[in-house]
């Protein structure tokens, strides 16, 4: 486990060293800031449901952004090579750079706390929506990180890792609006899969261990198929 | 610490259809300094890819320290230090947090970590270039911090990967004297296209050839395989022409190859090939002597390595 918190303390060193850091976390609070504040203002509500309506489409753009270089990078530069040829296990490497991806995440959701400070300022809070809000969102972008970690461990081309991150993502948010179109008998499964289902119930404040279980699914298939992928070089 | 410090059995790797290794056997004993030698692409890098573990082997076997590659890859890294082809480092950080980097992954205590970088930094002759970027570094330092990287640990086995391509020929004798250092109480594995090189530096030579091991022993050894020797005359001819002492030349016993090179004003130069059982330079010089010759110079050498490599290697070629 210490090399995979040396890995992500590296990472997360380099990202802040960077550019990506900021202009992800610019974009992003440009584009949150715009709903959050729009429906304040504009439709006079002192809430935060219309910031977190939107995380499911947003975070499925932004977050495989944040993890598209993770591991494609290294394999374009070579420093894999490097990197793995440590005394550390494959898994390890990929858990490392996950819990970098998250901890930027966890950076950039932090700064948004200031919309719920914000809304407390000006009426009363709902709490259960909110801490369940955030909680959601924290695990919904951990289940689209994993899901980019692996699209990164694909290719050794950014771009392509970010299209593959971005198309997996997009797949899982959109089951949900695909849902009135699609046959009765594979609607509970497509509900199932879907990432926004999940997110709706916590969002509401309902904290569901099956959402969670989800989620963590998501996570942990996602980061085994990834670590399987940096093994495949050693396939005989 | 087993006194066979790489045990290699019929390593082979294929790639599609290609055979990068095919079936290699050799063995390195500890304080041996290995050199790897062969033509680009002749497998040397996916040889040192196989005992650092980033690759398998598709058949045969390795040991490295007394671990299996593929069975025991986290005890064989933990006994490796390793400086691939083109010095992959992370341009983003400064070379001593790059160092306090691999002391982390390699789970180097605080202290000891801080001593060994103080140490390898300076034998590096990183000191000067601590607190830069890699990315800004010059080759030659880039490939010094990578080799202080893999020298970190103080590990049994060195391998590296043309440790010395790119660097100025100061740069370049520097870091053979270090591995020289290095390789009396290590084992260190590099690999070259250099000749002189391995020369330098190597108490063992592999030559390598479209994934064939085709030669292994010392530099003397590897000489000794190519008979025959050349001489080297330059000769002031005192009005005889240059054919005529060529022809002369030639008809000497055991002379199987004579000819004309550039010669100086006033004199010319010939090279003669002959097998390498008898001394002619006696009879040179007689020769000489009876003809009324002036012999400048004259000189006798035995196969250079450069020959042995050449054949060795041009022949598996045309085989396959």
């Amino acid at each position: 486990m210490n090399a995979a918190l040396t890995i992500a303390k590296r990472e997360i060193r380099t990202y802040f060293n960077s550019p990506i850091a900021y202009i992800v976390l610019t974009v992003f609070l440009l584009l949150a800031g715009y709903l959050f504040f729009g429906s304040l203002f504009i439709e006079r509500q002192a809430e935060l449901r219309s910031y977190f309506n939107l995380m499911p489409l947003l975070l499925a753009f932004i977050v495989p952004a944040m993890a598209m270089r993770l591991i494609s990078e290294e394999k374009g530069s070579g420093s894999l090579e490097m990197l793995i040829t440590m005394p550390v296990r494959d898994w390890q490497v990929i858990v490392g750079k996950f819990l970098a991806g998250m901890a930027l995440l966890a950076t950039l959701v932090g700064l948004t706390l200031l919309y719920g400070v914000t809304v407390m300022a000006v009426g009363p809070l709902d709490k259960g929506p909110a801490i369940g809000g955030y909680l959601g969102i924290l695990l919904m972008g951990g289940a689209y990180m994993a899901i980019g970690v692996m699209a990164s461990t694909f290719t050794r081309n950014q771009i392509v890792a970010f299209i593959i991150g971005f198309a997996i993502s997009f797949a899982l948010y959109l089951f949900y609006r695909l849902l009135p179109f699609t046959p009765e008998s594979i609607r509970p499964v497509l509900a199932y899969l879907s990432v926004e289902s999940h997110f709706e119930g916590i969002s509401r404040g309902i904290i569901d261990s099956r959402d969670i279980v989800y989620y963590l699914s998501v996570m942990v298939v996602s980061l085994v198929i990834a670590t399987v992928t940096l093994e495949s070089r050693k396939w005989r | 610490m087993p006194e066979l410090m790489i045990q290699v059995e019929n390593l082979t790797k294929v790639y599609g259809a290609t055979r990068a290794v095919d079936d290699v056997t050799f063995n390195v004993r500890k304080g041996e300094v290995l050199g790897f030698l062969g033509p680009n692409g002749a497998g040397k890098s996916t040889t040192m890819k196989m005992l650092t573990c980033y690759l398998a082997p598709s058949g045969g076997r390795a040991k490295v320290a007394g671990f299996d590659v593929f069975d025991d890859s986290l005890e064989v890294r933990k006994h490796l230090g390793y400086l691939p082809e083109d010095t992959p480092l992370y341009k983003d950080m400064t070379v001593l947090e790059y160092l306090q980097f691999a002391a982390a992954m390699r789970g180097m205590a605080a202290d000891r970590s801080e001593k060994r970088i103080k140490e390898i930094g300076g034998r590096c002759g990183l000191h000067d270039v601590a607190g830069k970027l890699i990315g800004e570094l010059s080759r030659g330092y880039r490939q010094r911090a990578g080799l202080a990287q893999a020298m970190l640990d103080d590990p049994d086995i060195l391998i590296l990967d043309e440790p010395t391509s790119g660097l100025d020929p100061n740069q370049i004798v520097e870091i053979r004297k270090l591995i020289k250092e290095v390789g009396q109480e290590k084992t260190v594995i590099l690999s070259t296209h250099i000749l002189p090189e391995v020369q330098a530096t190597c108490s063992r030579i592999l030559i390598i050839s479209s994934g064939k091991l085709v030669a292994d022993g010392t530099p003397d050894d590897l000489r000794a395989r190519e008979k025959g020797c050349r001489y080297r005359l330059l000769v002031e001819a005192n009005g005889t022409t240059q054919d005529a002492i060529k022809t002369r030349l030639g008809s000497i016993k055991g002379v199987s190859r004579c000819e004309t090179t550039l010669g100086e004003d006033g004199a010319y130069a010939f090279t003669l090939d002959a097998a390498a059982d008898e001394d002619l330079r006696k009879i040179l010089f007689r020769a000489a002597v009876e003809n009324k010759w002036t012999l400048l110079e004259l000189h006798r050498e035995s196969a250079s390595l450069e020959t042995v490599f050449r054949n060795l290697t041009t022949k598996e070629e045309v085989k396959s």
